[in-house]
């Protein structure tokens, strides 16, 4: 086991815990940087779209992770930052590196207009308001045809920052670094969140809004907030996807899509940063894994359909059973097993029990 | 001038009046305790000082100044800071996050700095480090500072809980039955804690408290409650003594018994 030997408050500020937590992410980062250079351009493009669904993946970690409020219609915001970026390019010839802010943007201004009439909600009827929002969403994508181009979809136009360019099908690693770097600055600017105030009010609705007042602490604000701050960079996935796509209809981000969000997090690990990662992987590669293991195994087989989310909908039941800290979570507990072996205990992880909460006034 | 008042407050939850017409002030400087039997109406008191209940009737000032328009997020802000009963942790965060979420109130920097993590932010983490760290100290939190509150066990919450009171650096404290739970070494603990409070931090604390030893050692002043009503004030002695109390006492432990 490693000890660490804090000598000044910086130490519990900083990124990494030590220069070896550090010197591991780094050499993820190089990996990440030089996988187009070792894997084919369609592993590459598998790789730019699990980072799209990592990304989208965080948003709403930030909502129902860090902040404990659910969401049922994300993939809204998702449509919102796609057709908002391609708009804004088509429509308003304004670059690339222009749109996606803006577009985050707009997503996040659109958020705290749903999160102000919705933000008293809880639970369950939280979650049906987001679904209502989400269905909401499809039909405005129809109504607003003329924007929207409506069920006929609309195409994304290529982009280019500075003269290089970074088309879905002729520049595909030069999209994936795009689509990294991107990646990076929401990591670093989540991490920041984590570790300011902003973070902790979160996580103190999330545990105990009675006590969050009592610190002071308003939590329609830190609700609304936070309910922004998800939708901007689901927002900004989206507008990633819609590139990513090309071409995107009313259908592309449907509640499935929302649901699959949830879904995703779920099995990565609720409440990690690296749970948005782990569960990207699953949804992205899980149906390139099937594919490959029947085509290896059954190739007389004829095509199930529905296969990849029948296997997705196990492997989410055998997750909430067994693991609800998510993959996540599995990994914390082997890390803890090595790093304290022969210590470890069974129960180690077991939630110690609550005490009584009558006093609670909601 | 007083510097918390209460006048006539009167509060009715459906057909049970929890509390009837209460009349006391708090002096700066002064442990003030609030005993009673069970559902006297003490905790309920206290959710009306943070305005998660509003009175049906009466005025609440503190320094002057009337507390009933303030919002509950708002009262953290004017210097009351308080406990609960029944442990209300961010328990999914370590014991230094649940502390420095009570500096909300002396935050300086806005959200999108934060996200940003300006020099500016990190300078204020330093500072509200600085300020949680004086509480560790007080309370001898050292060695759980990393331990995330699902884990602690309940002795060392409450601890963690009055801490969390402390860092947000009020005037007065609200203390709900800071004792109920703890062994008698932990309640000596908690008893020297109130005295340093009171006399080197100068923060004014009202407590509720069934342990009337601890009351009687730490206390100024006490008011005695049952169904709502005042029946006694004065010091420890004059209140343990009084035949009200007396009677509310043993007649609320023969209902108990049955
Ligand atoms: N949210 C509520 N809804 C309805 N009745 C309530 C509520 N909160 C408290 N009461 C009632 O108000 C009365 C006073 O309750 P309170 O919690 O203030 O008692 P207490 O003096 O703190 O008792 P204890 O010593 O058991 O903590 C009780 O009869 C209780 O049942
Ligand atoms: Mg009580």
């Amino acid at each position: 086991m490693r000890i660490i030997f804090k000598k000044s408050y910086e130490a519990d500020i900083r990124y990494f815990k030590d220069r070896v937590q550090a010197s591991w992410y780094f050499i993820l980062l190089v990996l990440a940087v030089i996988l187009p250079f070792v894997i084919n351009d369609y592993w590459v493009g598998e790789f730019s779209l699990m980072l799209i669904w990592a990304i989208a993946g965080m948003g709403l970690m930030l909502l129902v992770g860090h902040t404990g409020q659910a969401s049922l219609g994300h993939a809204a915001f998702m449509a919102v930052g796609a057709y908002t970026n391609v708009i804004l390019q088509n429509d308003f010839n304004i670059p690339f590196i222009i749109s996606l802010p803006l577009s985050g943007l707009f997503a996040g201004i659109l958020g705290i207009c749903v999160a102000l009439p919705t933000g008293k909600l809880h639970g369950i009827y939280m979650a049906i308001a987001t679904i209502a929002i989400g269905v909401l969403a499809e039909d405005l994508i129809v109504i607003l045809e003329p924007w929207t181009g409506g069920v006929g979809g609309i195409y994304a136009p290529a982009i280019n920052i500075f003269g290089i360019n970074f088309d879905r099908y002729t520049n595909v690693a030069e999209l994936y670094w795009l689509i990294l770097a991107i990646t990076v600055l929401i990591i670093i600017g989540y991490k920041n969140i984590l570790r300011s105030p902003l973070g902790r009010s979160f996580a103190a609705v999330r545990d105990s809004e009675i006590s969050a007042q009592a610190m002071g602490v308003n939590i329609g604000k830190t609700r609304t907030l936070s309910f922004a701050i998800s939708c901007a960079i689901t927002g900004i996935s989206g507008a990633l996807m819609g590139h990513f796509s090309y071409v995107f209809t009313n259908e592309t981000f449907n509640i499935v899509i929302s649901i699959n969000l949830l879904l995703m997090i779920v099995v990565g690990g609720v409440g990690f940063i690296h749970g948005a990662f782990l569960g990207a992987m699953v949804v992205t590669f899980l149906p390139s894994g099937i594919s490959f293991t029947r085509d290896a195994f059954f190739s007389d087989f004829h095509i199930i359909p529905g296969i990849e989310s029948g296997i997705f909908g196990m492997i989410l039941i055998a997750v909430i059973l067994f693991e609800p800290m998510g993959l996540y979570g599995r990994w914390l507990k082997i890390k803890a097993y090595f790093e304290l072996f022969p210590f470890y205990r069974k129960d180690m992880f077991r939630r110690q029990k609550t005490y009584l909460k009558t006093e609670r006034t909601r | 001038m007083s510097f918390l008042k209460l006048t006539d407050v009167t509060l009715k939850f459906g057909g049970v009046t929890a509390v009837d017409n209460v009349s006391f002030s708090v002096e700066k400087g002064e442990v003030f305790s609030l005993v009673g039997p069970n559902g006297a109406g003490k905790s309920t008191i206290f959710n009306i000082l943070s305005r998660f209940y509003t009175p049906s009737h009466g005025e609440i000032t503190f320094e002057g100044k009337s507390i009933l328009k303030k919002q509950s997020h708002e009262i953290a802000g004017i210097g009351i800071a308080r406990t609960f009963q029944n442990i209300e942790l961010f328990h999914q965060a370590s014991v230094l996050q649940n502390l420095l979420v009570a500096r909300q109130t002396h935050r300086k920097s806005n959200p999108v700095s934060e996200i940003l993590f300006s020099p500016f932010v990190k300078k204020e983490e330093y500072r509200h480090r600085y300020a949680v760290e004086k509480v560790i100290d007080f309370l001898d939190l050292q060695s759980y500072r990393e331990k995330f509150i699902s884990g602690l066990p309940y002795g060392v919450r409450k601890v963690v809980e009055l801490g969390r009171a402390l860092a947000i650096e009020p005037k007065l404290l609200l203390l709900d039955e800071p004792a109920s739970g703890l062994s008698v070494e932990e309640t000596q603990d908690v008893a020297f804690w109130i005295e340093d409070i009171k006399k080197v931090m100068g923060i004014t604390v009202l407590m509720v408290e069934h342990d009337m030893h601890l009351v009687s050692s730490v206390s100024d002043r006490v008011m005695a409650l049952a169904d709502g009503k005042m029946l006694a004030l004065g010091t420890p002695d004059e209140v343990k003594n009084h035949p009200a109390v007396i009677e509310a006492y043993l007649g609320g432990s023969e209902e108990v018994g049955n």
